[in-house]
């Protein structure tokens, strides 16, 4: 381990040995974790980001406006905060506070749900044509290579079509068509791990090849993996919304921040609000989770070492 | 180099008999039909209207049918615009769209390597801090965020421009091609400042400074020709990307383009136009990527073409 630290934490590792002190090694992870600390940008954004997670998740309970109740009243209301509405009304006069919160959750649960899709496939089919190698691996990569070149968001937009517009789905169309990065970068990464002395060990003692897999290739590729999902999950968020901008997403009274902005583009004119306060919204979660995925980038990244 | 372009077009066979394969029996999978919103017709026209679509055979027959008028380049008849056929909808909203993508794909390339070269002539100074902030809004801001954000500034507050429309007047055309164009920009902004970055770190760049040649003629003529190599390969991805953003652009400024038409085939169960612009867009981003890397074969003389 020490081998591998910089020479400023070795003078202090020598210090420290120096004051008679146990020394402990340090981990690449705690490394990492040290370093992302460091990094301001991505510090806010994870701030930002729980802050924001939370309140979608909590504040709804205890709001006394319904996400789909009309208030007849307040028909397409300016923000309002004596009458409780926040962001005012949209022009359904339902509360468009209470709204965008179910619209963030939307969207955080489809970033969620549908990245670990694509990190299920990814991973397994990354590391299997890395490991393997090969011909099969050639096989295997000439697929992600011909499915690369195709228009994918029509295809999307095929599925929504073709078996209606349901969340799960989502979930799945976008799972299925964001794979094929991830299974690059593990493929990558399996190909230069599987020849280290490590794997030659375990294979010498009689491992079989999918516990080598799972118990060496996949762990050790994790760094690049981990950096990549937080780059897709913004990634997913937007073609979520921009399916439901074009009125291919969730369907009412259910919302998405795609659904909102898109009511709202149509009304700005008239209620600027109902456009501006989903459009901010929405942007600043991209922006932490672009933050984040640099910072953790330039965390994990061994050629900083 | 003709061996190279043969090969890349023979490879592309295979990926576009995989689009139009899967796109058919995606479609076809669907519930419901294309005069599902009709109202209801007797039987006999019913059966009527499937026998003029062929839908009443049995499937593998109407995918061999399909598969045969699409290789002599016909669509079929549009389901839902029942007067015109696919090929002749695709071909009235192409010039549109391509018109579209075409500017917002050229202003990008102009605007973003220029403030890539001076973000990275001027390294770590307020201008590049500038420019690096305003790429990373630019990436992550979505198009159809940023479209109905600039309308209502300029369309609706300062009235400087008109917020939709495509023939009344070239001021309509400004709005969208900024929209869709902004990410680009932003993204070859980027990569040109990496790269030029590192070129300007090069021997090459040395030595023609030390003969003297001036500052300008040396980034243009020398220094960019490296510089611009990564933007080059970019420009695939690039050309996808202004595609499927042309899509809701086109909607958000009522532009009476491709991407319209394939939001409202998509609505309205249009099976065949669907099907058409898919393919069509499919083949149009294949011969793109083909056509990029040709031209960065032919920029850079450390590729050799097999």
């Amino acid at each position: 381990m020490f081998a591998k630290t910089n020479p400023a934490s070795a003078t202090e590792a020598a210090d420290l040995a120096l004051a008679g002190q146990n020394v402990k090694g340090r981990s690449l992870w705690e490394d990492a974790f040290r370093r992302l600390r460091a990094n301001k940008a991505a510090m806010v954004s994870v701030t930002l980001l729980v802050l924001i997670t939370l309140s979608a998740i909590i504040i709804p309970m205890f709001h006394p406006h319904p996400f789909d109740e009309i208030y007849w009243d307040y028909i397409q209301a300016p923000p309002d905060i004596e009458a409780g509405f926040l962001f005012g009304t949209d022009t359904n006069g339902r509360d468009l506070f209470v709204r965008s919160l179910y619209g963030i959750r939307v969207s955080l649960m489809v970033g969620i749900v549908a990245t670990s899709v694509s990190l299920l496939i990814g991973v397994t089919y990354g590391a299997i044509s890395g490991y393997i190698g090969g011909r099969t691996d050639n096989i295997m990569m000439r697929i992600v290579d011909i499915m690369y070149s195709m228009p994918f968001m029509f295809f999307v937009i095929m599925l929504m079509v073709v078996f209606g517009r349901h969340i799960y789905l989502i979930f799945a169309a976008l799972g299925a068509v964001e794979w094929l990065t991830m299974a690059r970068i593990v493929r990558g990464q399996a190909l230069s791990i599987k020849n280290r002395e490590f794997v030659e060990a375990a294979r010498a003692s009689g491992v079989s090849n999918f516990n080598i897999i799972r118990r060496h290739i996949v762990p050790n590729a994790l760094g690049p993996v981990i950096v990549y999902v937080t780059l897709t999950i913004p990634q997913v968020i937007l073609i979520e919304s921009f399916l439901s901008f074009l009125g291919l997403g969730v369907q009412e009274p259910m919302t998405s921040l795609g659904v909102l902005i898109s009511e709202g583009a149509q009304q700005m004119e008239s209620a600027p609000w109902t456009l501006l306060f989903p459009a901010t919204i929405l942007a600043a979660i991209l922006f932490c989770f672009n933050f984040i995925g640099d910072g953790l980038r330039d965390a994990l990244d061994p050629r900083d070492r | 180099m003709l061996g190279f372009t043969l090969k890349r077009l023979l490879g592309a066979i295979p990926t576009l008999f995989i689009i139009v394969t899967l796109s058919f029996f995606l479609i076809r999978t669907a519930p419901g039909g294309p005069f599902d919103k009709e109202r209801s017709v007797p039987p006999e026209v019913a059966a009527n209207l499937n026998a003029v679509y062929h839908l009443d055979e049995p499937l593998w027959m109407q995918y061999g049918r399909y598969l045969g008028d699409v290789i002599q380049g016909d669509f079929g008849p549009s389901f839902q615009y029942r007067d015109f056929t696919v090929t002749e909808l695709i071909f009235r909203g192409f010039p549109v769209s391509l018109t579209l993508g075409g500017s917002a794909i050229f202003l990008a390339l102009i605007i973003g390597t220029t403030l890539g070269t001076l973000a990275a002539l001027k390294q770590n100074s307020k201008l590049d801090y500038a420019v690096m902030a305003t790429a990373m809004t630019g990436i992550t801001i979505p198009n159809f965020v940023m479209a109905p954000l600039l309308t209502l500034v300029f369309g609706v507050y300062l009235r400087w421009l008109p917020v939709g429309g495509w023939e009344q007047g070239w001021d309509q055309v400004v709005l969208p091609v900024i929209a869709l164009a902004l990410p680009q920009i932003a993204y070859i902004a980027r990569l040109t400042r990496g790269s030029m970055i590192e070129v300007l770190r090069s021997n090459f760049v040395r030595t023609a400074r030390a003969k003297g040649i001036p500052e300008r003629i040396m980034i243009t003529r020398h220094a960019l020709k490296a510089g611009i190599l990564p933007v080059v390969s970019y420009l695939g991805p690039a050309s996808a990307a202004v595609i499927t953003g042309s899509v809701v652009i086109e909607q958000i400024f009522s532009i009476p383009g491709i991407g319209r038409y394939f939001v409202q085939g998509a609505l309205n169960r249009d099976y065949t136009l669907v099907m058409g612009v898919v393919i069509f867009y499919g083949s149009l981003i294949i011969l793109f990527n083909l056509l990029v890397d040709l031209v960065y074969g032919l920029l850079d003389p450390k590729v050799r073409m097999q």
